[in-house]
């Protein structure tokens, strides 16, 4: 019997690790059901999609600055010298099998990782989820948007091509207008002045090793912070902050979990089968004194380049040192946005005095207007400077004065934001005002009876929506002991199947604790002949009865 | 399977419970019940999905097969995914027990006692410390001091210090002006109003050196007061690394007689010494004094005077 072989093997793990305790826990774990939850899971699969390609690219990447001349199929770049690493990038797009949407795979994935953490975050900061107990997963996710942003820059800067090549110059000049040590650190990150021969595979081991490899550690331990707080919640169906509402881990929540992960994959090979990102051989090969026109970096380093872009041309010159330019756009501010993020938990709380209990309840935006109003301004602008990257873009597509367009966004990052903060507290307050805002609402089905009379009467609920209407049933774990009382009372001989009592049998003998996995199996004997009717049969014993 | 309280060695329990005598459908706690009617249509649905996934896998296959190509790998790979995801998904959500469910939370904090209890644990290692507060002092000391040297090597091995790097390039008295292949500059080889890169001859394609040569006149003119001399034959030189953030300033708009940086759109001002009229740029371009030699050839009459590029903290003004 497959369900006995997988029991026997269990107790096995069970007996040195005393797994099973912990792995019943985890199979009976509740997690709330709600849309806005699952965007951290694009996150997440996205990161997996990263590593799966990544490990692929490094096959065939080759992170050297050594100059070669190009003879590949890419006639356009033919006879053109360029960098080892430039022309594994083009020989990755064109000749290995599979490159070319590998490649492409791992850029989307990169692009659609940042933004899943980016939009995960708003939804975490409009609801309140970063409260207490959750300050410090809130903090780890800071980290982890920071140090992504960052692997994403060293990326895109590996293939050495011509876009990619300047940003490594700007990045240059940003490190070096640091105060006091800035000269020192650029010098010692580029293996001396610019452009050295070193950044190349010196960015490859931070993109391929450091960062991931401190990316994945933060992930670990987001997750089992989470897993160990449990999710919050919204209101509505019995939700308090003592309990969790929600799907079942196995096999409810499991099946559709697993399910999201591939349709993200989906979606990351569609694009990267369809939408052509970061065509490398277009752009050439990096020659330093060469610059292409409307280039805009990836789309989460636009605020940088836009707030690189509006900064006023000041420069601090006293006691003859030099603060630079860049430094206030590209180090400074930044700087302290991420420190907004970091610390702002507290910053929150140090005026709502929040703190004193545990927050497991979710705010809708319109229940906190202040904080939504906050979130909007800053949303705001950092959209509008993200929008100031491609100020040369706007100024050429609707051939206006790039003169206007710039002065034009220097004047709107002051004056927009507060605007639409004060317009998302007003429609916050207005919200509150109404009825099951946001609800989904259920149709009325009008019925013309026979002697003509109109009655209204209300649809059947959508399938998901169903489970809304029930008052929530209590966890099966807690059901546990007295269902197997009952099954041991009174079960006839046709639901104990030759698999149950061999494991009864290690159970006693050995493990002294018996598989709940197999109690999932074996439920596939019973009465109920599908498959799927089995299933839901195994949880049946475990929710209260008597 | 257990409850929490670590009841071992109760038998586990399968099947139904008294599944014998309460058999009828009323009964069947709606929580368990799969949130769609029409389960058959559904399982049909979830089938579908998988055998179109197979479909993909093996289109997947045959593509690989015969080389691969980028567009049909996506399709397929995605037909995979999409079709894995979709049944996988809507098994999950329209076939398996819906709840909702809910289960206490367990508080996070530790009971004071356990507080007062790790207290006293922890006071065992601080005891010791405070006791002999000497030798911690001393550990702390040799620890961080080797600490602070065990970094040298992640830092200091990393590249050479900057001294006057950053102040300099390899423009010097007499360089010959030479374009990326190495060719001489001769003052026939622009037109007025043509402009091209240029480096000194001995270190031809430099990043640091880089040059633009723009020649908007054919009369010497002059872009600052003392630099009468740097513009023979209405050439003018100045350094092509952008005072803002390094680009190369490239583009030059002969009508305005600007440069323009593609990165963050500076704007320079050619005829007033490289200026900046527009954009973040703080600083004017560094200008080349040049000369031509006696064979008609472009020279520096000297290397910039003044650091090129972005700032640094050592540059002063």
């Amino acid at each position: 019997m497959i369900t006995q072989k997988i029991d026997e093997r269990v107790n096995w793990l069970d007996d040195r690790l005393g797994v099973q305790k912990w792995a019943r826990k985890s199979l009976n774990k509740i997690f709330p059901d709600h849309w806005s939850f699952m965007i951290g899971e694009i996150a997440l699969y996205s990161f997996a999609i990263l590593i799966l390609t990544g490990i692929f690219l490094t096959f065939f990447y080759s992170p050297s600055t050594a100059q070669v001349i190009y003879h590949g199929p890419y006639k356009p770049l033919d006879g053109q010298k360029m960098s080892a690493a430039y022309e594994s990038s083009v020989a990755l797009s064109f000749t290995v099998r599979a490159g070319l949407l590998m490649r492409q795979m791992h850029h989307w994935a990169a692009d659609v990782f940042i933004g899943a953490i980016v939009v995960h975050m708003c939804r975490i900061f409009f609801t309140g989820a970063f409260r207490r107990p959750r300050e410090l997963n809130w903090m780890i996710g800071v980290m982890m948007l920071f140090l992504s942003i960052a692997n994403g820059f060293l990326g895109y800067s590996l293939p050495d091509d011509l876009v990619s090549g300047t940003g490594i110059r700007i990045a240059f000049s940003i490190v070096l207008s640091i105060p006091v040590v800035g000269s020192y650190l650029a010098f010692f990150l580029f293996d001396g002045n610019y452009p050295g021969t070193q950044i190349i595979p010196r960015f490859f081991i931070l993109h391929v090793l450091l960062l991931p490899a401190a990316i994945a550690a933060l992930i670990g331990a987001h997750l089992a912070i989470m897993w160990h707080q449990k999710h919050t919640q919204f209101r509505g169906n019995g939700a308090t902050e003592r309990n969790v509402v929600g799907s079942v881990l196995w096999p409810t929540y499991a099946f559709k979990t697993l399910g999201f992960f591939f349709l993200t994959t989906a979606v990351l090979a569609l694009l990267a089968g369809f939408f052509q990102i970061n065509p490398i051989w277009q752009y050439g090969p990096y020659v330093p004194y060469h610059v292409s026109y409307a280039v805009q970096p990836d789309w989460y380093m636009g605020w940088l380049d836009g707030a690189l872009r509006i900064m006023p041309a000041w420069e601090i010159t006293a006691f003859h040192h030099m603060v630079p330019n860049v430094f206030f756009p590209a180090v400074l501010f930044p700087g302290l946005t991420f420190m907004l993020f970091y610390f702002w938990p507290f910053i929150e709380d140090h005026f709502t005095k929040e703190s004193v209990t545990d927050h497991n309840l979710l705010d809708l935006p319109r229940d906190n207007p202040v904080r939504t109003a906050i979130g909007w301004g800053v949303l705001t602008f950092y959209f509008l400077l993200f929008a100031a990257s491609a100020t040369d873009v706007i100024a050429n597509t609707f051939s206006i004065s790039l003169n206007l367009v710039l002065w034009s966004f220097r004047f709107m990052v002051v004056i927009v934001p507060p605007i639409a903060g004060w317009i998302a507290y007003r429609v916050a307050k207005e919200m509150q005002t109404w009825q099951d805002a946001g609800s989904r609402k259920r149709a009325t089905i009008i019925v013309r009876s026979a002697d003509g009379a109109y009655l209204t009467e209300e649809a059947e609920p959508r399938p998901g929506d169903r489970a809304h209407l029930l008052p929530p049933a209590e966890v099966p774990e807690e059901s546990l002991a007295p269902a197997v009382a009952a099954h041991v009372g009174g079960a006839g001989p046709e639901t104990v199947s030759p698999g149950q009592v061999g494991v009864t049998g290690a159970a006693l003998g050995g493990a002294g604790r018996p598989a709940s996995g197999g109690g999932v199996k074996r439920a596939k004997r019973d009465h109920r002949p599908s498959g799927l009717g089995g299933m839901l049969d195994s949880l049946r014993p475990r929710r209260p009865r008597d | 399977m257990t409850g929490s309280d670590g009841t071992g060695g109760t038998p586990s329990a399968g099947g139904t419970a008294g599944g014998s005598d309460i058999r009828p459908v009323a009964t069947v706690d709606p929580h368990l019940e799969p949130s769609v009617r029409h389960q058959h249509r559904m399982e049909m649905i979830v089938a579908g999905s998988f055998a179109a996934a197979f479909v993909g896998t093996v289109g997947l296959a045959v593509v690989y097969w015969y080389g691969g190509q980028d567009q049909w790998e996506g399709a397929f790979l995605g037909l995979v995914m999409a079709g894995l995801g979709v049944g996988l998904t809507a098994w999950g959500k329209y076939l398996l027990p819906q709840g909702p469910f809910v289960q206490e939370r367990e508080t996070l904090s530790s009971p004071s006692a356990e507080r007062v209890a790790y207290s006293a644990s922890f006071e065992r290692g601080v005891g010791e410390m405070r006791r002999r507060s000497f030798l911690g002092k001393l550990l702390g000391a040799v620890l961080g001091a080797f600490g602070v040297v065990a970094l040298f090597p992640f830092i200091r091995s990393l590249g050479p210090q900057p001294k006057l790097a950053l102040f300099t390039t390899s423009w010097r008295k007499g360089s010959r002006v030479v374009q990326a292949d190495g060719t001489p500059v001769h003052y026939n080889d622009l037109e007025v109003g043509g402009y091209m890169t240029v480096f000194p001859s001995h270190d031809a394609n430099s990043a640091i050196s880089q040059t633009l040569l723009v020649r908007p006149s054919s009369s010497p003119f002059t872009t600052k007061p003392g630099r009468e001399t740097w513009t023979p034959k209405g050439y003018v030189a100045y350094s092509k690394v952008c005072t803002h953030a390094g680009c190369p300033v490239s583009l030059y708009e002969e009508q305005t007689q600007q440069l323009l940086c593609p990165c963050h759109q500076s704007l320079f001002n050619i005829l007033d010494g490289a200026m900046p009229v527009f954009g973040p740029a703080p600083r004017p371009l560094a200008q080349l004094p040049l000369y031509i030699d006696k064979k008609g050839y472009l020279r520096a009459q000297a290397g910039y005077d003044e650091p090129i590029g972005p700032g640094f903290w050592e540059r002063g003004a």
